[in-house]
């Protein structure tokens, strides 16, 4: 080549930045499938009593701890990521058109991955707020029935507590509307990203990324709302 | 003896080129890097000349008026490249596509030239596949064939319908990396305005800078023009909008004799004229003339829809007339057969002025899936462009002028008579004749950009190793420089009321009307003063907008068109004085029955202008052909 | 037929630019889009204004040169096309159509309509090549090519250098482009030998000249007049992380 390259590593340009988005998204969907899982325990509709354990195992399992750190690495390489490459995408075009018609050639919510994102970090702020932070760092919460001091509650228990609130209900089902659509391009959009796109799977994966962007956050926005009705006892 | 000498090598024709190359002088990688080339053009001839010029080791500047060296004109060009590959063992050989190019150009090219381009022919695809050019392939891997405007072997290979997008591609890769390592300056949105001489010899250019109108001086140890054709001196052609002869036309002002104006091709298979608002013609390729048949309805007037028009009251015109080669007539043939029947009041379509090019009985025969593997692209352009569905009904197609196989006079080496000035490509005279075979102007570019300049220049730099670079602020630079200025404020100082479109219109009508498809010495007096006419009126009531020291499109055009009015005028001056009818160019007066009837006693030359002052009657200079292996025969194909 | 037009008029890079109206009657339904530029150029200068500059050449779509983001789309509303390939019947009668330059800092504006689009060329000049000298090679069919690959090199090879799918995306990226061309090298075994440089090189011009990153919102791919695929960007970010990390 005439120029001898002065390539700096895998991250030091947009590509490479991009594939840390792809790689901490699929992880984070990853976390989702298990999040959803265990949370799914709750419409066995047995008191909370399987939820519990699984919480239990989430809680005390060293691996599971150790993932969380990652996970929460994960967030926040996701986060930053995001926040370099956005500030570096809104440098490439000082002046914009007078007249657009976007929706021509792309979906809305392409386009607004920040946005939905920033909707669920700050629905991240509230969960974590109102769950995590009691669990982990608060002697409040038990694992179990059994195992309840006084003054304490099960994580279900604690669950159904928060979704009294109306409001709470409503944040919870519209930001797993804003994660909907930020899976419905996130999903397909990482396997790009990495690099896979195979003529032969890739319409498996993109209708496999469709499925699962509505399923996931269906069973989430549902969590709050049965509880809230009180269908889930 | 003629001034013109065309520096042919002794020896038989098989060993010319060889021979030439193992005595050619060379120049040392050391005193290379001291000399500089300015190359103006990029397209096939441009590019790859620039490309592999500096590669070894010359410093090279290289220009082009669009924004990017990739877009050059060639990129057009859709049906293929020659070669005498002999891939497909059907008994092609260096000899035979030299004879094919000879005939095809009714011996009117010069053998040396024509036989070191088939020679070389082989080496173009060798180069363009080590560069990448993804040409059609066959399943076991190798490259695919298919035989071309009428060719009885399959020498044509092809990259889709883009094939001289690919082959420009690849040149312009070689082009990119040689700018890239800093062999090659480039300038964009160049125009060159100016050529330099001092003491008789090629020094330089002036070039406008288009993005700011500023008039810049490069110099050159020697010049190569690799600008094209002029076949937008017919206004509506298939040449891209910016196509023109300003470059070449300076550099015969300036001594360079321009050769054969009036060889022009007509290509059949265009998509007609639809308003007098029509900017340009887009060419479908003629691979359509493989399973399309060509017709007109036998009655005048007939205005009947084609699908109305029984079968035996049509007329396949060209099976009728040419039924060994039939619809697969060459391009000059094809083209005068229907301005035939469009003359003589059977051309369809609202303005009178198409032929059918049907393909019903194709869709019969092959199927309409298979129609549309072969032409689905070329259907759906068509479609496009016309909104008429050609699977439903027939295209009408007309013909429109396609290439320039006149050009600035070149020898051996393709070297013009201004010492230093090189031309290849489109923009010299040298291969085609009187008309140009399909797929084959493709292979010329490269061969001359490739494989020939890059060996007959050291033969003129290995004597200019003591010449020290000249600066720009040579007296010789001065005056250039204000002859281009001087002429740009008096364009911009006429500010008559005529657009410059309108004359460039006018202009086109006449060269369409008198010196197009059927020329007649009555006709072409009366353009000669029409044209002069023109050209007067253009200097007194041209309106160009704008000032000089910014993108200014309408002056821009205003160059041209000036330039291609005075071009017009030795077009016609050529015409008149070849009395015969060869090739592209048809003089109705002297014809069999509507066939072309050459004149080998007292024409078989090249014409070499020389300009002697605008206005002023040009000198001809006879280049003699000598045909020595080929036997001059009527070219039929009947 | 009659158009209001809204055109942007910029006398030079440096100058301020404002959308300027004009009213353009009796336009031929059969036009292309730039013949009707063309007569409102007609018009203008008869008028003594100047003309609209735009870019252009071959008028059949292959040169790349016309450009134009026409009723908020490059290339205008036509999928599949450039500007040049639009006829005024793709549009209605008394519509007002909005013309603009490609917008993207990589693409500065020269004059109107017209754009410096030489990134793409410096992207090219520092890796969108194969090193061979002419001369130096081998015979063309000692180089067996997969036909399926051959014809995928052959689609991404169609690219016409145009810059729409940097104008229609929201990140201004050239990925569609410069992964095109890095895809025709990869699949080409001329291409393999330098494979790891090319990439490399013209994925960092591509961000010195100040294109931005791909969000996949598949706006190039539709807006692409040659169907360039994103298959092709995928393409290109394999090749890079394998030569990033070998
Ligand atoms: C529609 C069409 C289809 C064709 N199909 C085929 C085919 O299938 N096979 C075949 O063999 N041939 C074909 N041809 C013919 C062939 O394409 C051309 O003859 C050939 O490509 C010319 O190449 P060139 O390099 O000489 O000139 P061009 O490619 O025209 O390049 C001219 C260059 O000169 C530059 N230039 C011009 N004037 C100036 C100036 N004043 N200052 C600075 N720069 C200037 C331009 O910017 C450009 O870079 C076709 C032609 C057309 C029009
Ligand atoms: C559970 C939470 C989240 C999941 C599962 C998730 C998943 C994803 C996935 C899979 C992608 C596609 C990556 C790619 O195209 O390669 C993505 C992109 C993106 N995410 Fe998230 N994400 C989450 C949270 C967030 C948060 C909190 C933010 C920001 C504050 C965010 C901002 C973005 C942005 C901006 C992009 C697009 C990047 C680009 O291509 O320009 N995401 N996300
Ligand atoms: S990828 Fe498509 S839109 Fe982009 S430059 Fe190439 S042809 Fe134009
Ligand atoms: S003018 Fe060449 S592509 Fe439009």
């Amino acid at each position: 080549m005439s120029k001898k390259s002065t390539h700096n590593g895998l991250f030091s340009t947009l590509i490479g930045k991009k594939m840390l988005m792809g790689v901490t998204g699929i992880f984070l969907i990853t976390f989702l499938v298990v999040h959803c899982a265990i949370n799914s325990l709750i419409f066995f509709n047995d008191g909370g009593e399987l939820f519990n354990e699984g919480a239990k195992f989430m809680g005390t399992n060293v691996l599971i701890r150790i993932m969380e750190v990652v996970l929460f690495l994960g967030i926040i390489a996701h986060i930053v990521d995001a926040l370099l490459l956005t500030l570096a995408n809104n440098k490439t075009r000082s002046t914009g058109y007078q007249y657009q018609k976007p929706n021509a050639n792309s979906k809305w919510y392409s386009r607004w991955m920040g946005l939905l994102g920033t909707l669920i970090l700050m629905f991240l702020i509230v969960h974590l707020k109102d769950f995590w932070v009691p669990s982990r760092f608060t002697d409040h919460i038990a694992h179990s029935e059994l195992e309840k001091l006084p003054g304490q509650e099960t994580l279900f228990e604690e669950m159904k507590e928060v979704f009294e609130n109306p409001l709470i209900v409503i944040l919870y089902v519209a930001s797993m509307v804003s994660l909907a659509y930020h899976l419905l391009h996130g999903f397909q959009s990482a396997f790009q990203t990495m690099g896979w796109n195979h003529p032969k799977y890739t319409p498996i994966i993109q209708k496999t990324g469709f499925w699962f962007s509505i399923i996931i956050p269906i069973l989430f926005a549902l969590m709050p709302i049965v509880m809230h009705l009180g269908i889930i006892k | 003896m003629s001034v013109l000498d065309s520096k042919i090598p002794d020896g038989p024709l098989e060993t010319k080129w060889t021979d030439y190359k193992s005595h050619v002088k060379l120049v040392n990688p050391s005193n290379k890097r001291k000399l500089e080339v300015i190359v103006v053009g990029t397209g096939l001839a441009g590019a790859s000349a620039a490309a592999s010029l500096a590669e070894l080791g010359y410093k090279v500047k290289a220009y082009c008026y669009q924004d990017s060296p990739r877009r050059a004109h060639s990129i057009a060009a859709q049906g293929g490249i020659n070669a005498a590959k002999n891939y497909k063992n059907d008994g092609d050989s260096v000899f035979r596509l030299f004879y094919d190019t000879i005939k095809g150009g009714d011996f009117r090219a010069r053998e040396a030239n024509v036989y070191r381009l088939a020679e070389v022919s082989a080496n173009i695809i060798d180069q363009c596949v080590a560069q990448g050019v993804p040409f059609a392939r066959e399943y076991g891997g190798l490259l695919d064939n298919r035989s071309f405007g009428g060719a009885q072997v399959s020498r044509t290979f092809y990259a889709r319908g883009q094939t001289g997008q690919q082959l420009l591609l690849g040149a312009y890769s070689a082009l990119s990396r040689q700018i890239g390592i800093g062999n090659v300056e480039m300038f964009s949105r160049h125009e060159m305005v100016e050529l330099v001489n001092i003491d008789g010899k090629a020094r330089g250019i002036i070039a406008r800078d288009l993005k700011t109108g500023k008039l810049e001086r490069h110099f050159g140890h020697a010049v190569v023009l690799a600008t094209g054709g002029y076949g937008n001196v017919f206004f509506l052609s298939t040449n891209a909008m910016g196509c023109n002869v300003t470059a070449a036309w300076k550099a015969h002002k300036q001594g360079a004799f321009f050769a054969n104006p009036c060889y022009t091709q007509i290509h059949p298979t265009c998509i007609p004229v639809s308003g007098d608002y029509q900017s340009k013609l887009t060419l479908m390729s003629e691979s359509l003339r493989n399973d399309g048949r060509v017709w007109v309805p036998k009655k005048q007037g007939d205005k009947r829809k084609p699908q109305d028009i029984p079968e035996d009251e049509r007329d396949y015109y060209l099976e009728r007339k040419y039924p060994s080669f039939g619809n697969l007539a060459p391009r000059d043939i094809a083209s005068r057969a229907a301005k035939e029947a469009c003359d003589d009041g059977r051309g369809v379509g609202e303005s009178g002025l198409a032929v059918y090019l049907d393909f019903a009985d194709a869709i019969k025969r092959l199927g309409k899936s298979v129609v549309e593997a072969r032409y689905g692209n070329l259907f759906d352009m068509y479609h496009h462009i016309t909104n008429e569905d050609p699977y439903e009904v027939p295209m009408r197609i007309y013909p429109a002028v396609h290439y320039t196989m006149g050009g600035l006079w070149v020898d051996y080496n393709l070297m013009t008579t201004v010492p230093g000035l090189y031309a290849t490509g489109e923009c010299n005279f040298s291969d085609h004749g009187a008309n140009r075979l399909g797929a084959s102007a493709l292979m010329q570019g490269l061969a001359d950009g490739y494989f020939v300049l890059p060996y007959t220049i050291g033969d003129y730099l290995a004597g200019e190793i003591f010449t020290k670079s000249i600066p720009t602020d040579h007296p010789a630079f001065d005056a250039a420089e204000k002859a281009a200025a001087e002429r740009i404020n008096k364009l911009l100082a006429v500010k008559g009321n005529r657009t410059v479109d309108d004359f460039h219109k006018a202009l086109g009508k006449i060269m369409w009307e008198y010196c197009g498809m059927a020329r007649s010495s009555e006709g072409l007096t009366k353009a000669q003063a029409m044209l002069k006419q023109l050209r007067e009126e253009f200097w007194s009531d041209v309106r160009v907008t704008g000032g000089a020291n910014e993108l200014n499109v309408d002056l821009e055009k205003a160059g041209r068109v000036a330039d291609f009015i005075e071009l017009g005028e030795l077009m016609v001056t050529d015409a008149l004085s070849r009395n015969e009818s060869c090739g592209g160019h048809f003089r109705v007066e002297y014809q069999d029955e509507g066939e072309a009837k050459r004149n080998d006693q007292d024409y078989a030359y090249v014409a070499a202008w020389e300009h002697k002052g605008v206005g002023q009657q040009a000198a001809l200079h006879k280049e003699a052909l000598k045909f020595e292996n080929v036997k001059l025969a009527t070219r039929s194909y009947k | 037929m009659k158009f209001n037009l809204k055109i942007w008029r910029q006398k030079n890079a440096q100058a301020a630019g404002k959308m300027v109206d004009y009213t353009i009657d009796n336009i031929n339904a059969d036009m292309s889009f730039l013949e009707m530029m063309d007569v409102l150029n007609e018009e203008l200068i008869r008028k003594g204004e100047e003309p609209v500059a735009f870019d252009h050449d071959c008028r059949e779509g292959i040169c790349g040169m016309c450009s134009m983001h026409i009723n908020g789309r490059p290339h205008g509303p036509l999928r599949g096309t450039t500007t040049c390939q639009l006829y005024m019947r793709n549009f209605t009668d008394g519509e007002t159509i909005y013309i603009e330059p490609f917008r993207a800092n990589a693409f500065p504006i020269i004059r109107d309509l017209v754009v410096d689009r030489s990134a793409f060329d410096r992207i090219m000049q520092v890796g969108g090549f194969v090193s061979v000298n002419t001369g130096q090679v081998q015979d063309a069919n000692n180089i067996p090519v997969v036909k399926a690959d051959a014809d995928l090199a052959m689609d991404a090879a169609s690219c016409i250098g145009c810059g729409a799918c940097v104008a229609a995306c929201k990140n201004a990226s050239a990925s569609l482009f410069v992964g095109a061309k890095i895809s025709q090298y990869a699949l080409l075994p001329q291409g393999r030998i330098e494979a790891k440089e090319r990439v490399l090189a013209m994925v960092n011009q591509m961000d010195e000249e100040g294109f931005g990153s791909c969000t996949n919102t598949g706006a190039c791919e539709a807006e692409c007049p040659k169907g360039i695929s994103l298959s092709n960007i995928a393409r290109m970010n394999r090749e890079y992380y394998s030569a990033s990390i070998s």
